[in-house]
Order: structure tokens, then C-alpha cells, then sequence
């Protein structure tokens, strides 16, 4: 491994600045990467689509500002030259996006989203699409249309879902930033299970203009990375007021960046942490809870103060969101039925109707657990139905926001850990939906009350990573992130180093499973 | 008991126009039977005086300008149509009673 | 094609009474769509006013058009409807290819106004209130036009083709309580309720309201209960109603067939029908399987409409002058009968009136010359009388020509065809024919002199004192100045000549 691709995204932003490396050995190094671990059947598989071309022609843009030197060269963002790996669920012009489906395959949006306007904007090139479960439906990324991403600590594992392929890229080191979307848990969880930082904004804080829709009322776009402060500075990047977007949030972006630096910088004294009672012991593995009350005793240290909290509607979230996200996703999805876009599929046999090449198109383009979701969602949504399923639901949404706000009364931001297990094996849960269903129970509540949420890696369980997750109140994403930051030094400063310094070597790792493959 | 039956299912399909063979609607109606007894319960547990959310975050009044924006070109527009005749999407029959 | 067994209408309304109930859907004239940017214009080139958003491309949002929403507040207070403190859009899940997302962005149990009526008056001068339920917004579907069909019609179509340029184009659907009590006149109730709706809608300028373009679309349904019932009858609905005149021919064709199929002891179908002008029928159409089942839900990517009193005032403040309350103001300046008023507006000819008064003619003049001439002219040559190219100002110069004694009554007449057939103005074209009305004396009474000795008997009598008997002298006058005697001068002359009081 070379040094360049185990920079953080800040660090490898002030070697470019300093003119130390140029944007198009960065990316190079980083593309290198991608070829030496990214193997589709045997490897990390995290890219659907490596964007080389146009990544080293943007980095050479870069170069040539700097070189240039001027008033160009000094207005470029902080973040400028920095690869980036885009979660293939956000529209890209000029590369596909398949959304992780048959359905979407080969297909060229002839628009980019609001995010990716920024990120060229600020001239990070786009090294290419992660993998991801089918329209974001999933928490292991095995139900990509694809094929599967694999764990980088452990080949034979999930690397979480929705977004495993972001995750996995940026863990894997083929990329120091990633862009992911979640919905349910879709950044925080994967992170949680590579040893990665991943982050849900405030709901409305990023645009999700150019995001494909899963359920509306839950989605964002956040940063996925390697520490707390590229996550804030990536955050920063994308975040902020957009027009396009009528449930966007009119403030402008908070300070996130000096918050995680703040957090970094130590002192945790006047901060209440709030341990979310519901959110851990049954459930979680040993080792997960072992490594949870580690990082209470730590943030005590730094002198927080550690409050029991009490939410008792979260253990109806679950329930909840697996209502409303259905309900929500089947109606976007109805969009996909062949006539404008898509793979157009005609029925083999009797008359070529559009109903019908619309029920052929639409049962050939979506996977099991798409179908399964908008067939529920459908259900829930139905005549007769709606009060008792998407009608209640929405006020069990009422009633864990008021958990939020009364547990945020007492607590500044709050703390649990994001999964309840480490990384599974592929395929251990494939024919148990609703076990699938449970690795989100502690990153829901977030998403239905739309406050901001990052996990922090935590340590290892059994050799593979556990995950941290703060919580905030809507708009408070910086007390998250100073909270976080906080917990990332005290615990680097334990370890002597980073979580991912002792993954596995990785290219060593892909080279054995393809040889036992043959 | 079950919460959703197979005759459930193949209506619903219909409504959401997937195909579906019966092998595929047996599965399906075991599969969501489970995950509906599941989610059931979430009809009990808010009482009649809790008002629903449907938007986390409450906006009001957003809107925009009465003014003319960028369009795509026709190309543009069909670019990934799977058919198209005389600038227009191309769909087979519409199925229709006479 | 079947045709269906159909009640005479005077026949039916002696066993049955009729409800109905209209769904009136309105164009808004904004610059941009509804939810999106892109120009709200007619007959550009197919898929060419289209945004990422109107295609339903996969991760587009909506964004409100805030012109439509003050739009749709000053047709629901035109409307006399309360305006909702708050409101939300909400999906209307179905699929069909004219519908980018397969769901409509629409409102369900949060129209934007509600409650509201319109008084409307009938020819008889019966006046019936319509309430109105709602008026909600959504945004309008694509056009499909069909191929391998007959005539272009979705039966037995090979394909059909979508243009999205009219997707997402705003729309204010208006939706009446059921309309009771009505007996004969529901025909035209109905085409008076939309024509009624189209006239306010152009009045505030909110729609280009053609109904020959859809601007102004009318879904009419109708039910029959047995006179005497308490419980409505089932009703059908009628689509593709396309003019006035369909509604008031559809309304009546749907009463003579729900009178057949009940006079036969069969129960109607409730369903959804299409309207033909061609054969003046209406038949079944396919009920969309969706139909009975829409899964409305909020609309998760907009969020609520909250108006302020304030702000209704504020709007309240800009409307125009209403139909209703033009009407009443012209009737009570004008001074015409009831009868006389109710033919002017139901001529359509109203604002041909109000221009020519405020031109600088009388009442009486304007209604006469519009209602008489100008309308006689308008029918021989198959047009509006407002199309035959005379305008307000043209009826003004006549009735001063006239005035001055320059031209007289006939003449005018004359010089009104002339005007229509596109020689200018009035004046000019009595000077260029020399039109004018002779006023020379000379010359006329040497035409007096002699019609008079070409009827010595009518002398007798007018010297009696029958001075009516002039009358007998005066054609033969006109006859010999080519009608360009001025016939109040005529009289005055011959009494002169006579000696005689007149």
C-alpha cells in the first residue's frame, strides 16, 4: 500500500496544497487501489463504475490551477484535487446509474444531482459509482443486482447496507471520501461494520435533489469517510439551502468542521451524554456492549456526563419505519415501468399491452426484496388499510419524536451503539427478512425524527469493527460532530493509531481468495 | 391466521403492476404474512388525541418564482426512452373496452 | 358500435328526477407549471417544454408554483369559497402512461378552498344556486395520441405516442356538491354552471379558458331517482365533454338512457363514459383498474400551504369585478326589462354592449343595433356577431350619423353590412358611396311634389288631418332619392307644403 491512499482527505488536501503530490497522482494511486483489491468475484467489489477518465481530467484541471498559482489557484476549495467515490443511487452525468438494478442498468441521467453540482463545483474528481442493495432496499448489500460487495476486514462478510459499497471503498482505502444516502441506517450501519465514519445529516440539511427516491420523508445524502473531520468537511461541501428541493432547509451550513476539531481537541466538560436505555443489552452482542461502555468511561473521562435516558417508543420504531418506508418507496418506484427510461421488458406471451409490458418490465427490473417492499408498501397504503397501518404509523413517528425531545431535554446529544451485531457473513440472513430487518433497529429512530446521527468507529469485537452512533436534535449536527470527534481521539489516542491500521492487507487478502476460487 | 392472503398479494401486484407467477405469489404471501403480524401492532400503540407527522422537519409555504427555467432539447428528453417515434414516447397498445 | 335504447326527455321527467354533479377542470395561465419550471405554452414541438421533473426522471423533486396558489385562491374566493388556513398535496397513485411519476400530485382532504356556490340565472329566469364542495389544485397529465386505430382512437390502437409538454401544467379542479331539484332544466343548467365558471376565470385572468383547447374541461354526472325517492340513483360519469354545447347535449342524452334502462327495471352501471359529438352518444369506457383504489397519502417531497387571513384579504383586494356583480351594475345602469337584459347576456353579447355605452352610445341604441342588425348579419353569415368585424366605435359614428340626419335608419343598416365586408369605417364609407341622406330640400320636395300628385287621394286625407297617411308618401320618396331622404324631413315638408299641424 502505498502512503498516499492511507491519507485522510484533509491530510492529502494540505499535501496538494503544499504541492507535495499533484490531484493526478493522488488519483492515480487511488485508481491503482481500486484495480489491485476491487475484483468483482473475489475482491472488494465496492465500484459499479470506475470514472478513470474523467477523474484524471479533473485532477489534471486542479494541478494546472495550482500550478498556475493566482487568484484561481487561491479561490480552489480546501477539498479540491481530493478523490471522491459516488454511492450509485446519486444521479452523475456522463457515467451510469443503475441504482443497484436490472431496472436502471446502462442508464445515463441527463441531469446531475445538487450534490454532485457542488462536488464539481469544487473540483473533487469522481473516481466512480458504489455498489449498493437494489434501490437502497437492504442492509448488506446483497441485494445489488450486481453482485456483492465484501467486507474489507473479512472477504467472507457483509459490509452493510444499504451503502456497503461506499463504506467498503473508503475502508478499503480506494477512496478517502464517498458520498451515501440513508434512509434507515443506509451510511450509518456500514460504517458501523468497516470501521468507517459515516454520518445522516439533519433531515432537509443536504439537498436530495438527484438522490432516486426511496421514502422521502426518511432519505439524505451524507458523507461517508475515514475520520470525524473529513466527515464534517465532506458535510460542509455538500450541505445547505437548495430550491429544487422543497423540504431543504433554509439556514445556511453550520460550522461543522471547527466542531469536529473542537470535539478533537479534548475537553468534554458541561456535555451531557445521553444513553439511550432502549438501544442496547438484549439484543446487541457481547461484544458490541462491550465496547459501548468503553466508550461511555472514555467520554467521562474527557469529562462528560453520562445520563441514562429513557425512549419508550422506540421499540415500536422498527414496526414504524417498515410501514412508512414501504409505503413511501412503493409510490416512487411506480415511476419505473419502461416507458420513459429503463429496461422496457414485452411479456413472452399473450398481447403486447402497456399494462402488461409494465408488469413484465417491472417483475424483470426489481429483485426480491424491492417487490417485497412495494407489495407491502402497497398493502399498507390500501383502502381500508391506511388508518391502521401507514396512518398509525405516522403517529408513532409523533410519538418517538417526543421521545427525542424529552430525552434531549436532558442530554445534549445521545449515544448508543449503531448495530446490534458486527459484520455477518454473506448470506447468514438472506432467507430471514425481518433478521435482516433488525440491523437497523438503532439507527431508525433517527431518520423518523429526522435528527442527525454518525457512527464512530468503536473497536473491534472478535477481530471486526462495532460502531458508536451519536445522535443530535435537528439542526445540532455540529454537537454530534464535536461529540464524535471527542470519542475518535480518545480512542486513537488508546490504541496509538487508527481502527483501520489493523485491518488485514487487503491486496494479500483478495490474491488468496482468488487463488482458493480456482 | 393469516394477516395477508395469497388473493391479497396477487390484488396488490396487480395495483403495483408486477408480474408475478404463482410460485412467486405463494412465497411472497408467507413472507409478508410474517412481516405484517410484526408491524401490526404499531395500530395499537398511538392513541386517537396524537396527531401524525408526515414531514420531520416542519416547512411551510415553499415555493417558487412564476419564471421560466432550463428545459432539456427533445434528444435530451429521449435519450433513454426504450421507443420513440416523431419526438414522442412510443408505448404499445393501451388496453381499452370498445 | 351498440346503441343504447334511449327515454324521450320530456317523457323520462315525468317518472324521474335528476341529480347531478359537475367536475370542472380549469388550465391556469401561469408562465411555469405546477411543480416545475418549465413553460406552461401551447403547440411547441413534442417534448420540448419538458424538465428532468415533468419526465418523472428518477430523483427529481416538485417545486410549488407560488403563482398558482394565488391563482387558485382568487378563483376559490370567485367561487365563494372559504380558503383553507392550511393545506397539504397528496398522491393520487395510479398508472398510465400520460403520468410521468404514475402518481398525480394532487389534494385530497385538503382542497385549498371549500364550500362555495354560484348563483345561476336560466334563460326562463329561474335562478339556481350551485354549492360548490371544493376547488383543489393538481397538475394536469401528458397528451397520448394513438396510432393504427380508427380515426385516432384509443380502440383497437397499435401504439400509442406521449408528449409531456402539458404534464405538470397547473390545474384547479372544481367539484359541486350534488345539484338537486333541477327537473328540466339540467341541460341547461349544466351548460349555463360551466360557462358560468369559464366567464369568471377569464374575468380574473387566471386561464386562457378555450374550452376548444381544454382549457375549461367538464366531467358532468348524472342520476336518475324516481320522483318522490329519497335515496339518489346510481350515476354515471360522462368525459371528453368538450364545448357548452356537448354538456347540455350529454346531460340530456345520460337522462334519456338511465330513463330506458330503468323503465326496463334494469339498474345503471356506474361507470365512466365517454361523450361523442359526432353520433351525440355517449359510451362505456374501461374503468381503470386502479380506479377504486388511489392510496392517496400526503405529498412527502412538499410541504403545507399555510395562508393568513391577511393574505386572503390581501388577494381578496385584487379581484376584477365578477360576471354576477357586471351583470347586476349593467342591468341597473341600462334600465332594460329583466327579458331584455337576460337576451343581451344570453346573446353573449354583454360586453359588445358595455364597450359600445362606454363609447359614447345610449343603452337603447346598443341593444338595438347589436341585438338587431348586427345579430341578423352575424346569422346570415354563420359567425359571432362580435366576429364580423364592426366594433363598439362603428355603432357609435352610425348612431351619430344618424343624429345629425346626415344618414337615416335604413341606410344605417346598409353601411353596417358595409362595415363587414371590410370597406372601413362608417363615415368614410357614407362619403365614398355617397350614402348620405339627401339635404337639400330642392331635390326633395321635387320628389314631394311629385308623389304627391301621384296620390292625390293620400293629399286629401293628410289635409283632412290623417296625418298618418304621410306614411303613404314617404316610400315613394325614398323610392325616387334611392332611400337617401332623410324621412322626419320628409314630414316636416309635406305639412309645411300642406299646411297642416303634424
Amino acid at each position: 500500500m502505498t502512503d498516499i491512499i492511507t491519507l485522510s482527505a484533509s491530510a492529502l488536501a494540505e499535501k496538494l496544497r503544499a504541492g507535495e503530490l499533484t490531484s493526478v497522482e493522488a488519483v492515480q494511486a487511488h485508481l491503482d487501489r481500486i484495480a489491485a483489491v476491487d475484483d468483482a468475484e473475489h475482491g472488494v467489489h465496492a465500484f459499479l463504475h470506475v470514472n478513470a477518465e474523467e477523474a484524471l481530467a479533473v485532477a489534471a484541471e486542479v494541478d494546472a490551477i495550482r500550478a498556475a498559482g493566482g487568484a484561481e489557484a487561491a479561490a480552489l476549495h480546501p477539498l479540491a484535487g481530493v478523490p471522491i467515490a459516488v454511492k450509485d443511487l446519486i444521479v452523475t452525468k456522463g457515467q451510469p446509474t443503475t441504482a443497484g438494478s436490472r431496472m436502471l442498468e446502462g442508464w445515463m441521467s441527463p441531469y446531475d444531482a445538487t450534490v454532485i453540482e457542488k462536488i464539481r463545483a469544487a473540483k473533487l474528481p469522481i473516481l466512480g459509482k458504489t455498489n449498493l442493495d437494489e434501490f437502497a432496499q437492504g442492509s448488506s448489500t446483497e441485494h445489488s443486482a450486481f453482485g456483492n460487495t465484501r467486507n474489507p476486514w473479512d472477504l467472507t462478510r457483509i459490509p452493510g447496507g444499504s451503502g456497503g459499497g461506499s463504506a467498503a471503498a473508503v475502508a478499503a482505502f480506494e477512496a478517502p471520501l464517498a458520498l451515501g444516502t440513508d434512509t434507515g441506517g443506509s451510511i450509518r450501519q456500514p460504517g458501523a461494520v468497516t470501521g468507517t465514519v459515516g454520518a445522516k445529516p439533519t433531515y432537509g440539511a443536504v439537498s436530495r435533489y438527484g438522490a432516486i427516491a426511496m421514502a422521502s420523508s426518511l432519505d439524505q445524502i451524507g458523507p461517508v469517510a475515514r475520520t470525524v473531520l473529513d466527515s464534517a468537511l465532506l458535510q460542509e461541501l455538500i450541505g445547505g439551502h437548495d430550491p429544487r428541493d422543497s423540504t431543504s432547509l433554509p439556514e445556511t451550513v453550520p460550522a461543522l468542521a471547527d466542531a469536529a476539531r473542537q470535539g478533537a481537541a479534548g475537553d468534554l466538560s458541561g456535555v451531557r451524554v445521553g444513553v439511550i436505555k432502549e438501544l442496547q443489552g438484549e439484543g446487541y452482542e457481547a461484544g458490541v456492549q462491550a465496547r459501548f461502555d468503553e466508550s461511555l468511561e472514555l467520554l467521562k473521562a474527557r469529562g462528560a456526563q453520562i445520563v441514562e435516558v429513557s425512549c419508550p417508543h422506540f421499540q415500536y420504531a422498527l414496526a414504524a419505519y417498515y410501514l412508512i418506508m414501504p409505503s413511501e418507496m412503493s409510490s416512487n418506484l411506480a415511476k419505473f415501468d419502461g416507458v420513459r427510461y429503463g429496461n422496457r421488458v414485452l411479456p413472452t406471451d399473450g398481447n403486447v399491452t402497456i399494462e402488461r409490458v409494465m408488469g413484465a418490465t417491472r417483475a424483470a427490473g426489481f429483485g426480491d426484496e424491492v417487490k417485497r417492499r412495494i407489495i407491502l408498501g402497497t398493502y399498507a397504503l390500501s383502502a381500508g388499510y391506511y388508518d391502521a397501518y401507514y396512518g398509525s404509523a405516522q403517529k408513532v413517528r409523533t410519538l418517538i419524536q417526543r421521545d427525542f425531545a424529552a430525552a434531549f431535554e436532558r442530554a445534549d446529544v445521545l449515544i448508543s451503539p449503531t448495530a446490534p451485531t458486527v459484520a455477518f457473513e454473506l448470506g447468514a440472513k438472506l432467507d430471514d427478512p425481518l433478521a435482516m430487518y433488525l440491523n437497523d433497529v438503532a439507527t431508525i429512530p433517527a431518520n423518523l425524527a429526522g435528527v442527525p446521527g454518525i457512527s464512530v468507529p468503536g473497536g473491534l469485537s472478535d477481530g471486526l469493527p462495532v460502531g458508536i452512533q451519536f445522535l443530535a436534535p435537528a439542526r445540532e449536527d455540529a454537537r454530534m460532530y464535536r461529540a464524535a470527534a471527542a470519542l475518535e481521539a480518545a480512542l486513537e489516542e488508546e490504541w496509538g493509531h487508527p481502527l483501520l491500521a489493523d485491518a488485514q492487507d487487503l491486496e494479500q487478502a483478495v490474491a488468496a481468495a482468488k487463488e482458493g476460487a480456482k | 391466521m393469516s394477516a395477508i392472503s395469497r388473493e391479497d398479494v396477487a390484488h396488490l401486484a396487480e395495483l403495483a403492476h408486477i408480474a408475478m407467477l404463482d410460485a412467486e405469489l405463494d412465497r411472497m404471501a408467507g413472507e409478508l404474512d410474517a412481516i405484517v403480524d410484526a408491524i401490526a401492532s404499531v395500530s395499537q400503540v398511538a392513541g386517537e388525541d396524537v396527531p401524525a407527522t408526515s414531514h420531520p422537519i416542519p416547512l411551510t409555504n415553499v415555493f417558487r418564482e412564476d419564471v421560466v427555467g432550463a428545459t432539456l432539447t427533445q434528444e435530451e428528453a429521449l435519450l433513454n426512452a426504450p421507443d420513440a417515434e416523431d419526438g414522442r414516447f412510443k408505448v404499445p397498445a393501451i388496453l381499452e373496452e370498445d | 358500435m351498440s346503441t343504447e335504447a334511449t327515454v324521450d326527455f320530456d317523457d323520462a321527467l315525468t317518472r324521474y328526477e335528476p341529480a347531478l354533479g359537475f367536475e370542472v377542470h380549469v388550465e391556469l395561465n401561469t408562465k411555469t407549471k405546477m411543480f416545475s419550471d418549465a413553460p406552461n405554452e401551447f403547440g411547441d414541438e413534442a417534448n420540448t417544454n419538458v424538465t428532468p421533473v415533468d419526465l418523472g426522471l428518477p430523483g427529481t423533486l416538485p417545486v410549488v408554483n407560488g403563482k398558482a396558489i394565488e391563482y387558485s385562491i382568487k378563483l376559490g374566493l370567485a367561487l365563494n369559497c372559504s380558503i383553507a388556513e392550511s393545506c397539504r398535496f397528496a398522491r393520487k397513485n395510479y398508472f398510465y402512461p400520460d403520468n410521468p411519476k404514475n402518481f398525480q400530485t394532487s389534494q385530497y382532504d385538503e382542497p385549498i378552498a371549500f364550500d362555495g356556490y354560484l348563483d345561476i340565472e336560466l334563460d326562463s329566469g329561474r335562478v339556481i344556486r350551485v354549492e360548490i364542495e371544493r376547488a383543489h389544485m393538481e397538475e394536469d397529465a401528458g397528451k397520448l395520441t394513438h396510432l393504427g386505430g380508427a380515426t385516432g382512437r384509443i380502440q383497437g390502437a397499435s401504439a400509442s405516442l406521449v408528449d409531456y409538454n402539458r404534464a405538470g401544467v397547473p390545474l384547479v379542479e372544481i367539484v359541486t356538491k350534488p345539484i338537486l331539484g333541477v327537473g328540466a332544466d339540467a341541460p341547461e343548467l349544466g351548460r349555463k354552471y360551466v360557462a358560468a365558471v369559464r366567464d369568471i376565470v377569464k374575468a380574473l385572468d387566471v386561464s386562457d379558458a378555450r374550452m376548444e383547447r381544454g382549457n375549461v374541461r367538464c366531467d358532468a354526472n348524472v342520476s336518475l331517482a324516481p320522483i318522490g325517492a329519497e335515496k339518489l340513483g346510481t350515476r354515471s360519469e360522462t368525459k371528453n365533454v368538450n364545448s357548452l354545447r356537448s354538456i347540455e347535449r350529454a346531460v340530456r342524452y345520460e337522462i334519456e338512457r338511465h330513463a330506458a334502462i330503468l323503465d326496463a327495471g334494469g339498474s345503471v352501471v356506474q361507470e365512466t363514459r365517454h361523450w361523442h359529438e359526432d353520433t351525440r352518444t355517449t359510451s362505456s369506457g374501461r374503468p381503470k383498474s386502479d380506479a377504486d383504489d388511489y392510496r392517496y397519502f400526503p405529498e412527502p417531497d412538499l410541504v403545507p400551504v399555510v395562508t393568513s387571513r391577511e393574505r386572503v384579504e390581501e388577494i381578496r383586494a385584487t379581484l376584477p369585478e365578477l360576471p354576477a356583480a357586471r351583470r347586476t351594475r349593467l342591468k341597473a345602469d341600462w334600465g332594460f326589462s329583466d327579458e331584455e337584459f337576460r337576451d343581451v347576456v344570453n346573446a353573449g353579447l354583454d360586453e359588445a354592449l358595455e364597450a359600445t355605452v362606454t363609447a359614447g352610445a345610449t343603452p337603447a341604441a346598443a341593444r338595438k343595433w347589436w341585438m338587431g342588425e348586427i345579430s341578423r348579419l352575424a346569422k346570415d353569415g354563420e359567425v359571432e356577431p362580435t366576429e364580423l368585424g364592426i366594433l363598439p366605435a362603428d355603432v357609435v359614428e352610425v348612431e351619430g350619423l344618424i343624429g345629425e340626419k346626415k344618414i337615416n335608419d335604413k341606410i344605417a343598416k346598409q353601411v353596417l353590412q358595409f362595415v363587414a365586408a371590410g370597406e372601413g369605417r362608417p363615415a368614410a364609407i357614407v362619403e365614398a358611396r355617397s350614402l348620405a341622406v339627401v339635404s337639400d330640400d330642392g331635390p326633395l320636395l321635387a320628389a314631394i311634389e311629385d308623389a304627391m300628385a301621384g296620390a292625390p287621394d293620400v293629399v286629401e286625407k293628410i289635409k283632412a288631418g290623417k296625418v298618418a297617411a304621410i306614411g303613404a308618401l314617404i316610400g315613394p320618396v325614398m323610392k325616387a332619392t334611392r332611400g337617401q331622404a332623410d324621412a322626419g324631413r320628409v314630414r316636416e315638408l309635406v305639412l309645411e307644403k300642406l299646411g297642416v299641424q303634424g
